[in-house]
């Protein structure tokens, strides 16, 4: 491939990504409405477009067209730039998940994936923990005392919880030895007994996926540990002062960072794209693609569900189970996988 | 040449940043410009090829540490620092002798390394290199650097629980 093609190939490969993100976005919203409607005897969007469907547009229409107020007496550059900052980081991270095998167009040889880096996972985690800064500086330089305790909880919550996600994601890679996620879910193709996927969450890693599912909660601030947001204490926590367009970029660095982790979730745990293949050429070229979605799908279900369904923690029982019950866990598990691994090689 | 561009780009990044660091008034803008330097340092490792070390310099140190002080700087609501004139001799003495250092620094570097390029992955920074360095061939230094760390995070949890000096403490109107 040379220099041109792969610009060319690449620029589409990131126009495509960011556009179904940025829908995908818009519908894990719509999704969000409908079925915590659903569980709550509602019936959720139902007026625009049938079944709701078109709800997401004209709610785009409406924060675009809405008035942008700033409060006076906030410190302006930092207001901005919180939501820019916010968004951004939120949105980055999906260039380094692959979202299938490869695919051929003529003597092309294309990974569904923006690029294939060898430090896949560490990028994105390093992503993640960026993305901090814009709940952090939005809550401080929105100069009120909402937006302020909003933002020191959400700090202090995603700085406790990233410890014992990073942690359960070492057992994953000390089972397939490296950090490039395709080469992780490359690591879970097969089956057990000729039925079990060899899935790492069927294989020894049940512990690691429920550390990571309660850490990754607590790192998009969703419910249960909702607490920088805590409608009923905190207004609308770190996103009080906010208005119109700044407001949503808020709402879809939230979501986005949902996807990211339910995408992180399917390669790591789920077996990504690993899935029954049949059918025509091209069909087997659609099927992984497909699982790796209907995963993710199964995922961000599971995220609503739980909001559906549970209360919120009290802010000193988050810590105690980031600190107290999560951490020690975690590295129990890496102990019992590292001397596993040892032992069997 | 893409190399040089990008070295240079982000070097005068980290530089700019430093500087911006110390005139900054505010606290947080200070810690902004620290996060901004932390950062282009690790596109320098990127370009080195350490690719592993240049990821583990944004977790931990613009993700985690510097969270961290953002975090603290928040806590105290510190506000804007007061400008003294500083001190003559350090005016004096300090920039002369700090460039002077630069100047031997710079020098001894140019002197005792090749200028040839680096393909990313062409240097011993590999995660799996890096893990057999620290946990087989040095891992004697390694744990006495982890306690080390260890007696200190104990040393400050021991300073900060002091009860006399939680009583002492005096009240802060509107902190």
């Amino acid at each position: 491939m040379d220099v041109t093609t792969f610009v060319i190939v690449s620029v589409i490969k990131s126009v495509i990504a960011i556009i179904v993100l940025l829908t995908a976005v818009a519908y894990s919203v719509w999704l969000e409405r409908k079925v915590v409607g659903h569980m709550q005897n509602r019936w959720g969007p139902t007026r625009v477009g049938p079944f709701g469907l078109l709800q997401p547009l004209a709610d785009g229409i409406k924060f675009l067209l809405k008035e942008d107020l700033t409060p006076p007496y906030v410190y302006k550059p930092l207001y901005i730039a919180a939501p820019m900052i916010a968004v951004i980081f939120a949105l980055t991270s999906i260039s380094v998940i692959p979202i299938g095998n490869w695919i051929y167009i003529g003597d092309l040889h294309i990974p569904l994936q923006i690029t294939d880096v060898n430090i896949g996972l560490l990028i994105i985690l390093g992503i993640t923990s960026m993305g901090v800064y814009g709940v952090a500086l939005a809550g401080w330089s929105s100069n009120s005392k909402y937006s302020l305790l909003g933002g020191l909880r959400a700090s202090a919550q995603m700085v406790s919880y990233e410890i014992s996600l990073g942690l359960s994601l070492i057992g994953v890679l000390i089972m397939s030895g490296s950090f490039s996620l395709r080469t992780i879910v490359e690591s879970q193709q097969g089956h057990f007994w000729g039925f079990i996927p060899k899935w790492n969450i069927f294989h020894g890693q049940e512990i690691a996926f429920f550390v990571y599912l309660m850490s990754a909660y607590a790192e998009t601030n969703r419910v249960p540990f909702d607490l920088p947001e805590a409608e009923t204490e905190l207004v609308a926590g770190y996103h009080t002062e906010y208005s119109a367009m700044k407001f949503a970029m808020f709402f879809m660095a939230e979501y986005a960072n949902m996807i990211t982790v339910a995408c992180l979730a399917t390669l790591l745990f789920l077996g990504g794209w690993n899935g029954p293949l049949f059918g025509p050429y091209w069909l087997q070229a659609v099927l992984p693609v497909l699982w790796f979605v209907a995963k993710v799908f199964c995922f961000i279900f599971l995220y609503i569900w739980v909001r559906g369904t549970l209360p919120r923690f009290r802010y000193d029982q988050l810590m105690n189970f980031a600190w107290k019950f999560l951490f020690p866990l975690a590295i129990a598990n890496l102990i019992i996988t590292g001397l596993i691994v040892a032992l069997r090689s | 040449m893409l190399h040089f561009l990008l070295f240079s780009i982000f070097g005068a990044i980290a530089v700019a940043g430093a500087i911006n660091l110390l005139m900054q008034r505010h606290p947080i803008n200070s810690a902004l410009s620290l996060i901004a330097v932390m950062a282009s340092l690790a596109v320098e490792y990127l370009l080195l090829g350490a690719e592993f070390v240049a990821a583990v310099q944004v977790i931990v140190y613009a993700g985690a540490i510097m969270v961290l002080f953002v975090f603290v700087i928040m806590l105290l609501n510190a506000g804007e620092e007061e400008r003294t004139d500083g001190s003559r001799v350090a005016a004096l003495f300090g920039i002369p002798a700090m460039l002077v250092g630069a100047v031997l620094v710079a020098w001894t570097l140019l002197k005792h390394s090749g200028t040839g390029e680096v393909a990313l992955g062409a240097l011993p920074g590999a995660p799996t290199t890096i893990g057999w360095l620290l946990f087989h061939d040095y891992l004697l230094p390694f744990e006495v650097t982890s306690i080390l760390v260890l007696i200190a995070i104990m040393g400050a949890v021991v300073l900060a629980a002091r009860p006399e000096a939680t009583a002492q403490r005096p009240r802060k109107e509107g902190a």
